[in-house]
């Protein structure tokens, strides 16, 4: 393959930013999931919720 | 139009006082131009080569800096408010701050260019067109400032995030400026095909800032 | 369905829960579509796509590159309609949207650069020229920059969203204002050798990968913003319940 490197970067560099935007929608989802669960579990609930 | 003219004299008297700061964007002006030599080098050739590009970046610096008081202070005292009840249109107000603005930064700019001109050794058939790029592309900065301006307005520390948002935007008028200016340096550009486009640019600017601004400072209650 | 009927379902939609409850039942089918499709495209990227016979195997950066530049373009414009839609509509969920696909164009912004970069040291023997296009996207990029440092300093969600929606308007208007005058720019400084992609028709062999890796990332994309949006909306939910609870400590008291 001529010039793998090159090419072999692009790609890494695809997976690690694709990846980093994965990870973070999963992260950011979990945390926000979770402190919407303690705010609630502590009783809190907008005027709204059923 | 009475309130057009009113706003644009009170802006100016605030700019001559005391601690209005009217002049300092044009020290510093002048405190870029003064600086790009030591960067650079004192080569007189290589000076004079890119001379309209020296003047028209320390144009776009000179305008950023002192544009996130444009709307500001007049947020802190509260003339904000009076602006947005007044029976002058929101718009026609914004225009009257840009107007009273370029008159302390960008005219006196344009106007110092064959001062300054002779730092970077720019040739002297080019120093009126380089002036005139500056008076027909300085209000278009200007007016593209003033929307960060109004984005920013109640921000305590607007003047960075006004300048990250804003300096993209001004990428087309500094392009046509230099063109331009660099076209009446010689080429094979007409001068006055560069100009008109930045004229064109300023003027949509301006009229993007009134609209923009407006909504900006009114969504910002 | 009637009109009145169909613009019921269109507000039954925007309700915020309504939409959450429907996107989690979306997203993961999505989701699993998305990683499929872009494996096909990678697959048909290394194993099938033939190496040009001008660039040789560089040309497979294009799998990349291309589909993350009409990323960047797609979700700048899925920016300016949700910002539409907060400025005009006042659509509950054009805020959230706004929000939730910033960070992911400019990352796709991003790596268009990256890999132009890349594919620009063995083909022009530098990793930047300030090539016209690789130019408009670098400006593009820094546009993103500034709408998403504004978003990050304005406190309250509603303000933040108007005041971002006119940036990106603005943006907008300014960004084939920013093409032209770069094409301009670019003409006046052309580089002496400036390798070209357009020339002949592009071999389906090359275009079929290409057209699956852009339909992949593409679902990638979208399954990232409507994840975004749904964090974003549960995010809101904790800052009203914040306030809430500080405003009446004794109800849920700690």
């Amino acid at each position: 393959m001529t010039h793998a490197g090159f090419v072999l970067a692009s790609y890494a560099a695809a997976a690690l930013i694709v990846g980093a935007l994965v990870v973070r929608a999963v992260l950011s989802a979990k945390s926000a999931k979770a402190r919407l669960a303690a705010l609630e579990a502590r009783g809190v609930r907008r005027r709204s919720a059923p | 139009m009475s309130a057009f003219a009113a706003l644009v004299r009170r802006d100016l008297v605030l700019a001559a006082r005391i601690g209005g700061g009217g002049y300092l964007s044009l020290l510093f002006f002048m405190v870029v131009v003064a600086l790009v030599p030591f960067a650079l080098g004192p080569d007189l050739n290589l000076l004079s080569r890119i001379g309209p590009a020296i003047l028209w970046l320390a144009a776009v610096m000179a305008t950023l800096i002192g544009l996130d008081r444009l709307f500001q202070a007049d947020e802190e005292d509260g003339s904000l408010d009076v602006m947005l009840g007044a029976s002058l249109p929101l718009e026609l107000a914004i225009l009257a701050k840009v107007l009273a603005h370029w008159l302390t930064t960008g005219l006196p700019l344009a106007l110092c260019v064959p001062l300054f001109g002779l730092l970077v050794a720019l040739p002297a058939e080019a120093m009126a067109p380089t002036a005139l790029t500056l008076l027909i592309g300085t209000p278009g900065l200007t007016a593209i400032g003033a929307v960060g301006a109004a984005l920013t307005a109640t921000m305590r520390r607007g003047g960075l995030i006004l300048a990250v948002i804003v300096a993209p935007l001004m990428v087309p008028s500094l392009i046509f400026g230099v063109s331009a200016a660099n076209a009446a340096m010689g080429g094979t550009v007409p001068f006055t095909t560069p100009l008109a486009i930045l004229g064109a640019i300023s003027l949509v600017a301006l009229v993007t800032a009134a609209l923009a601004g407006a909504a900006a400072l009114r969504g910002g209650e | 369905m009637t009109a009145t009927g169909l613009a019921a379902s269109f507000w039954n939609l925007a309700n915020p829960t309504r939409f959450l409850a429907l996107s989690g039942r979306v997203l993961p089918w999505l989701a699993g579509l998305a990683a499929l499709v872009t494996a096909a495209g990678l697959y048909m990227a290394f194993f099938t796509a033939p190496p040009d016979y001008q660039q040789g195997d560089t040309v497979r950066i294009m799998f990349v590159h291309v589909p993350s530049a009409w990323l960047a373009l797609f979700l700048y414009a899925m920016m300016s309609l949700s910002a539409l839609g907060t400025l005009v509509w006042r659509h509950p969920l054009a805020d959230v949207s706004q929000k939730a696909a910033a960070p992911i164009g400019a990352a796709f912004t991003l790596l268009c650069l990256i890999t132009g970069a890349l594919w620009g040291k063995p083909m022009w023997g530098t990793y930047w020229v300030w090539d016209a296009r690789l130019t408009s996207v670098f400006v593009l990029f820094l546009i993103y920059c500034g709408i998403l440092a504004l978003w990050r300093s304005i406190d309250d969600p509603g303000r933040a969203a108007r005041a971002v929606a006119i940036l990106t308007l603005v943006g907008f208007v300014n960004i084939p204002i920013v093409k032209f005058s770069v094409d301009w720019w670019n003409t006046l400084h052309q580089p002496a050798s400036v390798f070209r992609l357009d020339g002949p028709a592009i071999h389906p062999t090359i275009l079929v990968p290409l057209l699956v890796m852009a339909v992949g990332l593409s679902l990638v994309a979208i399954a990232l913003h409507l994840s975004g949006m749904r964090t974003e909306i549960l995010n809101r939910r904790v800052r009203t319940l914040t306030i809430l609870q500080a405003d009446h400590p004794s109800e849920g008291g700690i």
